[in-house]
């Protein structure tokens, strides 16, 4: 079945930057949309003829899929803030 | 301690810096053979300067020439886009990437679709990038326009580190890397890459002059080798990217003593040894309508004539223009072009810059190998340069010319004594023979007057012989040196003419008097007749009294006989002795 929110985190073996990306990708969709996400984790070292598909330049980059519009966010996901508004959980606040 | 000097044969293990030719004519000379092998070579310049062109035909040539495959990474370009482009130079890169020789992968960073947070690398593009390079054993990469990172990525630490990781990865990896950059304000790239890639940077430039366009090329630094420090000029037609190479710094031409004839006989003689020496150059200047493009017509259908491939360039005329018009002086060009002997290259002087014009001919050249080449005239080519530039790039063409030992012919056209002074002068120390043709005007026509100013190693003759075009060709007629100073044309005809009367006039004289003579021969030999009859009817006359005189006598001595025997009556024997003793009397 669909889940309302399709997400991709490409990595690239286990740096300590996609373990932390990964786990902090976790803690917001437990916290923000649990029960509607669906998290696929793609290696590249073991596929990296996927890199393509997606646009992957950075290392980790999350990929939102669905819902339109395609967002990516790279980086480790520290600054939850950031991520949220990338996933337009959360709409950009106007400072 | 006293320092060792070093020695050559110290050095001999040394290996020069391995080179990876780029295909692309000219460049490998500039450059001393290619850019450096699993290196990476940095290309920039401003927009339209052909940096992807370049990047793009170092790849093909690398797959099609030296068959080492390539990937070509677009940050700019899809490769729909990229192939559609270079289709017009006859690269087909989608057969070359079925092929497995080319391998395109685009990417693209939309700086809307991304958001930054914490901390990341590039390890994804070093991902995709050793993926191309393995998919297919690739020798060449190319990053075009990799800046575009800096476009979608905020990041810049995070970015400068990871480019100097990659290029670092490069190396490692053993590919030769093309790497291009749009020029900066004030450094040579925007982003300042040539700080990360130093080995080889060539910049491109696009340079307008007098609304001409001239494309040069610079290769700022090569580490570790020798290279061209000159701005190169460098063309882009339908066959891809040529530089023009390098003016060889030495004058060590190796030179031939055998000679062309330039299609005139008297020329030829007037030249001394009987024509141009192969691979010189000869210089026809004239006012207008002197018949410089006739020599040079004559000259290159000689060659063909020969059987020697030959190229006129024309930048005033078109060739059927030629063509027809050589017809009038009874020279069929268009047969030996039919025969593929003779290839005409007609291009507008203000098509494009000097120095495009000199990588046109350079091609033009090294495509048809002619044996002969008209320039005609060189003089159009100031209308895009100054005479100095005009000058350099000559100097440029004659000595590829005379390596290539091809044999050359400019016409200069002079315009008024002081254009002419300055540009037959500025060109005429290059060429090695330097004919004039001068308008002698005078008696109110105007005539051709040829002289051969310079024959560079040859007794020229110094006499100025008048040039004349008919229906059969090309003519050169000794002037008529008279008591009057230097007759031509007309002048030259009536003098002849006058000689020619005078001739018949004094043969005249000479007959009249031989006729005098022999009238007077035959009044002589009348009047000596007349006086031989004269003579003779008085001998006639004396011999009649003489005659008379004797008869007389007889009969008077007749009659006194006579007279005598009547009167004395003498007997017949009286009479007898009578007879005897007049007898006696007689005796």
């Amino acid at each position: 079945m669909k889940q309302k929110y399709e997400l991709r985190l490409y990595v690239a073996g286990k740096t300590p930057k996609s373990v932390t990306a990964l786990s902090n990708l976790k803690k917001y969709c437990e916290e923000h949309m649990k029960g509607e996400y669906s998290i696929e984790v793609i290696d590249l070292l073991v596929h990296p003829q996927l890199a393509e598909g997606d646009q992957i330049l950075a290392i980790p980059t999350l990929v939102k899929k669905v819902p339109e519009p395609v967002r990516k966010i790279i980086g480790d996901l520290s600054n939850e803030e950031k991520v949220l508004v990338g996933l337009d959980i959360r709409t950009r606040k106007v400072s | 301690m006293p320092q060792k000097p070093i020695l050559p044969q110290d050095l001999a293990h040394l290996t020069e810096l391995p080179k990876t030719p780029t295909g692309i004519p000219g460049l490998d000379e500039v450059t001393n053979g290619g850019l450096p092998t699993g290196r990476p070579t940095l290309i920039c310049g401003g927009p339209g300067c052909g940096k992807t062109l370049f990047a793009l035909e170092f790849i093909v040539k690398g797959v099609d020439i030296y068959n080492e495959p390539g990937v070509f990474i677009a940050f700019e370009e899809k490769p729909d886009e990229l192939a559609k482009n270079v289709a017009s130079l006859g690269f087909d890169l989608d057969k070359l990437q079925q092929e497995k020789k080319l391998k395109i992968d685009y990417i693209h960073v939309d700086k809307t679709e991304i958001e930054e947070t914490g901390e990341y690398d590039l390890e994804g593009l070093f991902i995709r990038l050793g993926y191309a390079i393995d998919s297919i054993g690739a020798k060449r990469v190319v990053l075009d326009t990799i800046e575009n990172l800096f476009l979608g990525l905020s990041n810049e630490g995070i970015l400068r580190a990871e480019l100097r990781r990659l290029f670092g990865w490069l190396k490692d990896k053993g590919v030769t890397v093309i790497i291009t950059g749009e020029k900066g304000e004030k450094t040579l790239t925007r982003q300042g890459l040539e700080e990360y890639v130093s080995d080889c940077v060539i910049v491109l430039d696009h340079r307008i002059i007098n609304q001409i366009s001239t494309r040069r090329l610079r290769v700022v630094k090569y580490r570790g080798t020798l290279h061209g420090t000159n701005e190169y000029p460098f063309l882009i037609d339908e066959e891809g990217i040529s530089v023009l190479p390098v003016t060889s710094m030495k004058l060590n031409k190796t030179v031939s003593t055998d000679t062309v004839s330039t299609g005139i006989a008297g020329l030829n003689q007037m030249l001394g040894k009987g024509g141009l020496y192969k691979g010189s150059s000869i210089l026809i200047s004239g006012t207008a309508g002197t018949g410089k493009t006739s020599i040079a017509a004559s000259f290159v259908n000689a060659a063909c004539e020969r059987k020697e491939r030959s190229m006129y360039f024309a930048f005033e005329e078109s060739p059927l223009q030629i063509v027809r018009n050589m017809n009038s002086i009874g020279l069929d060009l268009k047969k030996h072009v039919d025969s593929g002997l003779l290839e005409f290259f007609a291009s507008r002087p203000t098509l494009y810059g000097l120095e495009m014009h000199l990588v046109a001919i350079h091609k033009a050249i090294r495509k048809f190998k002619p044996k002969v080449v008209v320039l005609d005239p060189i003089t159009n080519l100031i209308t895009v340069g100054s005479v100095s530039d005009v000058k350099s790039m000559l100097v440029r063409l004659i000595d590829f010319l005379q390596a290539e030992q091809i044999t050359v012919m400019f016409t200069a056209l002079s315009l008024n004594t002081i254009v002419n002074d300055q540009t037959d002068e500025g060109v005429s120390s290059l060429v090695d023979a330097w004919v004039l043709i001068k308008d002698i005007e005078m008696n109110g026509e105007r005539n051709r007057g040829l002289y051969v100013i310079k024959s560079r190693g040859m007794s020229h003759s110094s006499q100025i012989r008048e040039f004349v075009i008919n229906d059969d060709g090309l003519n050169l007629i000794d002037v008529y040196l008279g008591p009057d100073g230097v007759l031509t044309g007309s002048a030259r005809e009536a003098q002849k003419l006058l000689e020619e009367t005078g001739h018949v006039l004094h043969s005249h004289a000479i007959s009249r008097k031989d006729r005098e003579l022999i009238r007077k021969r035959k009044v002589l030999e009348a009047r000596i007749e007349s006086l031989r009859t004269e003579f003779e009817s008085a001998e006639e006359e004396l011999n009649k009294v003489y005659f008379e005189a004797e008869i007389k006598k007889d009969v008077e001595g007749q009659t006194r006989q006579k007279i005598t025997e009547l009167r004395r009556g003498v007997q017949p024997e009286q009479s007898l002795n009578k007879k005897s003793t007049n007898k006696n009397k007689g005796e």
